[in-house]
């Protein structure tokens, strides 16, 4: 018997041992102990069949392999489960469903115009509010707060980005909505009797409120984002700029224009999540699909309409109607995300 | 092996030499003088609790070049960032002791102001990617407001001119600062420095991120510089501090060891250690 023989079974002997031990203490080990030498027995049975490699290895590398393959084929069904089921409306209205401006659930015609209308608008309403404030706290946090402050700063931002949509919603509606119709709305109507942006009896409920709401949503997205994006420009910039003698004014402009494109990206990624943003529009906007130029009108966006309508969507064209908004609103934030992600990506790559 | 405490006591000693034994040195250089450019006395460099530089005096005469040599991690950059108030800009750093540029201390100045007048060099060129080669070296005067294009145009040409860029980049200057090679890229942060107009420019290992025949192109360029501004250049390559400096310190664990003539310090050192370090012994 060769010495590599004897240690075998001395170990073995060794594990029946202790397993002994651990039954007497507890019979409830007793399964545990058959289960496992099972195992053993499986386990050996399938090196055999695999060879050298590690059956654990293996297994957790298929695992993970199926299930990123699953998300991706989730997409793509998704995709073309909507398509499928908006054929109806596809079929009856074609290219019309992107150009003419009645969404009329009565009289069964639709177009999906009003409701893109009051996404991109509330969206870029949003923006025009964020960006400023989300590059503000960008640049403090990146270029100018002093350690300690940094980190509980940073992390309350992106607290903002945690609450739930609806709580956000509801606040719009108790606080935001009545503020806006008391103070704001009448002060620009005011200031700006003759605009045609601010025309209307000034409800509350309107583009406006869906913006300003829209707009506290993706300011952590922008600031964190456009914060991560000045940080990966490397130190020795800075100090280039330093060096020359530029002011602390000097050296962030000259970080931020380095850091453009990624910061363009952060914004796009902002406008990506308003555009899909749903539930605190919905509460705030009015739900009234049309076109006008006043932002002091109810408006609707395709998510908002989407929430709103799918119970009460009578027949088989209105719901077909329904999953193609969903579709058009699927595209639309799938081509802003890729493009802003590329951006992204491009800033930070460019540093390493 | 020293202690730190030894070297120190050494140091003071060195910068106290009495008139007499200094006499007896084979020249008359003086470490510490009024009459020189920068003068720096007692500097301390802390980052957080880690003490960078210990007791630090030294003064650089004008229109010469000075060369810091030492061990890594022996202080030498954080005593040249010291001189143009770039060791501040690092969180938790702190300084103590008193460094004048003309007899006025830096410390009492703005320190954009110090910065304009004392340019700096980095290890590894740092052009601005997002600007052409003209963009980069009128950058600075930017900065400063200047706005004449003719002007402008004017400085960019003597400036690369004087980095001796000028000839290989006349026809390109809209392209971008980072399209040039590793050696013209520094050449046109050096040219981005004179642009300015400094009075002294720092340069930390100016050349060590560069292949030979840059690094010549670099140091004939520095013998050229050395005539208008007063350099100090730290450098881990002793050839290098041999070949282009008039005065040479030797920098070791934070602490000014020696600081003599370039000639005097390569032929006859006045300490073991600096002799050591020099003949490559340690370090």
């Amino acid at each position: 018997m060769t010495n590599a023989k004897v240690f075998q079974i001395s170990r073995f002997l060794k594990t029946i041992e202790v397993e002994l031990v651990n039954i007497r203490e507890s019979p409830a080990e007793i399964q545990n102990f058959f289960k496992k030498s099972d195992e053993k027995k499986r386990s050996r049975f399938l090196k055999k069949i695999l060879g050298d490699k590690n059956l654990g290895d293996i297994v957790f590398e298929r695992l993970t392999l199926l299930f990123a393959v699953l998300v991706f084929l989730l997409v793509l069904f998704m995709a073309w489960e909507m398509y499928s089921n908006s054929e109806l409306s596809i079929n009856k209205f074609g290219w019309k469903f992107l150009i003419t401006t009645t969404w009329d659930p009565y009289a069964e015609n639709f177009s999906a115009l009003p409701m893109i209308f009051g996404t991109i608008v509330s969206s870029l309403l949003a923006l025009i509010i964020a960006v400023p404030l989300g590059l503000s706290v960008a640049i403090f946090l990146a270029e100018l707060a002093p350690a300690w402050l940094e980190k509980p700063l940073s992390f309350l931002t992106e607290l903002l980005a945690a609450i739930p949509s609806v709580v956000y919603g509801l606040w719009g509606i108790f606080v935001l909505v009545p503020w806006l119709r008391d103070v704001v709305e009448p002060f620009l109507q005011n200031q700006f009797p003759n605009s045609p942006f601010f025309q209307g009896a000034p409800y509350g409920y309107d583009m406006l409120a869906g913006g300003v709401i829209l707009s506290i949503m993706v300011l952590p997205i922008i600031s964190s984002i456009s914060r991560d994006v000045l940080k990966s420009v490397p130190d020795p910039l800075r100090e280039a700029a330093y060096g020359l003698g530029a002011t602390k004014w000097e050296v962030t402009k000259t970080v931020f224009t380095n850091a453009r494109s990624g910061i363009l990206g952060a914004i796009i990624l902002g406008f990506g999540r308003a555009v899909g943003e749903t539930m605190a529009v919905v509460m705030v906007i009015g739900s009234r699909p049309q076109i006008t130029a006043s932002i002091l009108k109810p408006a609707s966006t395709i998510a908002g309409a989407l929430a709103n309508e799918f119970s009460e969507a009578s027949s088989d064209l209105y719901l077909s109607a329904l999953i193609e908004l969903a579709l058009i609103l699927f595209v639309i934030t799938i081509i802003i995300n890729i493009f802003a992600r590329l951006l992204v990506w491009g800033t930070e790559r460019r540093w390493k | 092996m020293e202690s730190v405490l030894e070297i120190q006591e050494r140091q003071k000693n060195l910068s106290v030499v009495p008139a007499a034994v200094q006499s007896s040195l084979s020249n008359n250089f003086v470490p510490v003088s009024d009459n020189h450019k920068i003068v720096a006395r007692d500097i301390n460099a802390y980052f957080g609790k880690v003490q960078a530089l210990r007791n630090v005096s030294l003064s650089i005469p004008e229109n010469s070049v000075v060369a810091i040599i030492g061990p890594s991690g022996c202080g030498k950059s954080t005593f040249l960032r010291s001189i143009n108030r770039m060791h501040e800009i690092i969180p938790g750093s702190r300084i103590t002791g008193s460094l004048t540029l003309d007899r006025k201390d830096i410390y009492q100045m703005d320190a954009v102001m110090v910065r304009k007048r004392i340019g700096m060099v980095f290890q590894k060129p740092n052009p601005f990617p997002t600007m052409s080669i003209f963009d980069n070296v009128a950058a600075g005067l930017k900065m400063n407001g200047m706005r004449k294009k003719a002007r402008l145009k004017e400085v960019v040409e003597k400036s690369l001119r004087q980095a001796a860029l000028w000839d290989e980049v006349k026809d390109s200057l809209s392209k971008s600062g980072i399209s040039l090679s590793g050696g013209q890229q520094q050449r046109l942060c050096i040219a981005r420095t004179l642009a300015v107009s400094p009075e002294v420019i720092l340069m930390d290992e100016p050349a060590s991120a560069l292949d030979p025949i840059s690094t010549s192109k670099i140091e004939e360029l520095i013998y050229e510089l050395k005539k208008q501004y007063t350099i100090v250049i730290v450098t881990h390559n002793m050839q290098q501090a041999a070949r282009v400096s008039d005065f040479t310190a030797f920098f070791y664990l934070g602490s000014l060891i020696e600081y003599d003539e370039t000639k005097t310090m390569f032929t006859s050192p006045r300490l073991k250690r600096t002799e050591d370090y020099i003949t490559g012994r340690f370090g």
